[in-house]
């Protein structure tokens, strides 16, 4: 049964949209899907790899820029900007990588932090490359019909759903969780730590660009502080980990749906709407607390929990 | 087999080794023995490659690999165990062996099949599902053990690897080292424990302050006036 359960998954969320939802709750399940590629990509370098980034946003801001200047330049369909992110998303996290990667812990941390900062501030003065803040604006919408795109990002979730699988359960993984636990260890063990840590950035940079450059061409616009943003991109792909459950294949799934839903009820809450950060902020606190593994890392504890809140 | 030239560490002003020379001869077993702080883990981590000397140069099987990374260092056949037991704490006895085994494995099958193998040849087959962070010290140093013949090296450098294990456990770890012996493997020994030390070992090196003092078969070493002065003191020639 288990070894089934992605297909059957797989094959819910392809018949969902059959039903007939309104142009709203398909919004949703696509930000849901999307935000899951993005979590599982973070999973693989902050869960798997150890090395935590706070500045995702760099890679989804890249990808998402790639497809929107291309359009801008060429006049030809951002979608385009699929294949190329994946190009140009890699040169940058190699380039990245080089720099960051010889830092370990939080220092790690904080220069991806900075880094999503950087590129947010260079994106926004670069203005006859990227628009500046005015953004990039795709004209002509492919569709008029959500579903589509999200038959597009629910593929590449399936891609990414497989291929992270694969990693984790070959000699990468290994490497990966080899370094997570000790990088010294790992290198005696004649482990490539510098290497193996850049392969695990790529691969996470590259399907969080293309997270990006699909962005852009379902919303038809971008401008620096959506794409680059710190607490909107960059944080919360490390709640979505976090609240799933780190170094798990569903937790990031989990996560987007819980981080998703929360955010469209909190936010339609009046007075209370915009504060939707500081819920953000004690739902962290809660899960660190009670289920610091997240919940598909703590299921069994936290079917416990709600066993013995029951009984009492 | 290791040729340690005329090595130097220099941590600012202090001289944590100065000019230390030895050689380690294939299949033997060369037990570093010295006071707390000598320099022993030091020289270690030189001929490992987490540290390059200031002086001097390290020699295995005729190449220079003092100027070498610790993963290359290690493809070419040195793997070592820490003093502080490093286990990969969130995963199983197996898992941790599997992740060395990769190194001269072509593929997930054959790296489990060498992991396998390995500990049932260190006595940790039935511990194998176990995390490693919930097993007990001597189980714990026989993984790091297991985890480095793994990568299945010409030469081990094992640091206090008998250190704080009760008897039974301390026999347990001498049998594998002797096994390790059989299989060719030449090995190099930091401990304290000098009852292992005499038993085991073929020649031992002693070192204090950094510097060597002496060289020298088990014998040798006992009666060696300059190591009992670093060990107990001048008070003992009274």
């Amino acid at each position: 049964m288990k070894r089934y359960l992605p297909f059957v998954i797989l094959a819910l969320l392809a018949v969902v949209p059959l039903v007939g939802l309104n142009s709203y709750l398909m919004h949703i399940l696509i930000l849901f899907v999307m935000w899951s590629v993005i979590g599982m990509s973070w999973n693989l370098l902050g869960g798997y790899c150890g090395q935590v980034s706070f500045g995702h946003a760099a890679f989804f801001g890249v990808g998402a820029y790639t497809a929107g200047i291309f359009y801008a330049k060429t006049g030809l369909s951002a979608w385009w900007g699929l294949p190329l992110s994946i190009v140009a998303v890699a040169l940058f996290a190699l380039v990245i990588g080089f720099i960051v990667l010889r830092l370990r812990g939080p220092y790690f941390a904080l220069a991806t932090l900075a880094m999503g900062e950087v590129l947010r501030v260079t994106a926004e003065n670069l203005t006859n490359l990227t628009g500046g803040d005015v953004g990039i604006m795709i004209r002509e919408r492919t569709w008029v019909e959500k579903i589509w795109y999200y038959y597009i990002i629910l593929a590449v979730a399936a891609i990414t759903f497989y291929l992270v699988k694969i990693v984790v359960q070959s000699r990468l993984g290994y490497y990966f969780v080899a370094i997570r636990e000790d990088q010294d260890a790992a290198e005696s063990l004649g482990i490539n730590t510098t290497l193996y840590k850049t392969i695990a950035l790529s691969l996470s940079a590259v399907i969080t660009g293309l997270a990006g450059a699909f962005y852009t061409n379902y919303m038809g616009y971008i401008d620096p502080k959506v794409v680059f943003a710190l607490h909107d991109i960059s944080i919360i792909t490390i709640m979505v980990v976090m609240v799933g459950g780190v170094a798990t294949f569903w937790g990031p799934v989990i996560g987007s749906i819980i981080m998703i839903l929360m955010s469209e009820v909190i936010r339609s809450i009046p007075m209370l709407g915009s504060a939707h950060q500081t819920f953000f902020g004690m739902l962290l606190i809660i899960i660190i607390i009670f289920l610091p593994n997240g919940i598909a890392g703590d299921f069994k504890k936290l079917k416990r929990l709600i066993r013995t809140g029951r009984t009492t | 087999m290791l040729d340690v030239n005329n090595i130097s560490m220099f941590f600012g002003g202090l001289a944590a080794i100065s000019n230390v020379s030895f050689s380690v001869n294939k299949g033997e077993i060369l037990a570093l023995i010295g006071p707390n702080g000598a320099g022993k883990t030091t020289l270690f981590n030189v001929v490992n490659g987490f540290y390059k000397p200031s002086h001097g140069d390290v020699f295995f099987k005729g190449a220079k690999i003092s100027n070498m990374k610790t993963h290359r260092i290690c493809k070419l056949g040195i793997a070592r165990t820490f003093q502080v037991v490093r286990p990969l704490q969130r995963m199983t006895v197996l898992d941790n062996v599997i992740a060395s085994a990769f190194l001269r494995a072509a593929n997930k099958a054959q790296a489990e099949e060498i992991a396998l193998d390995i500990l049932s040849f260190s006595g940790l087959y039935d511990d194998r599902q176990a995390l490693s962070k919930g097993l007990p010290l001597g189980k714990r140093k026989r993984l790091e053990i297991a985890r480095a013949l793994a990568t299945q090296p010409a030469m081990l450098l094992l640091d206090e690897s008998f250190a704080g294990l009760n008897p039974s456990e301390l026999n347990e770890s001498i049998e594998i080292i002797n096994k390790i012996k059989a299989k060719g493997i030449t090995m190099m020994i930091i401990e304290h424990h000098m009852k292992v030390i005499m038993a085991i070992s073929d020649r031992i090196v002693v070192i204090n302050y950094g510097q060597k003092i002496a060289e020298g078969t088990p014998l040798e070493i006992r009666q060696n006036p300059l190591v009992i002065e670093a060990y107990l003191g001048e008070a003992a020639h009274a």
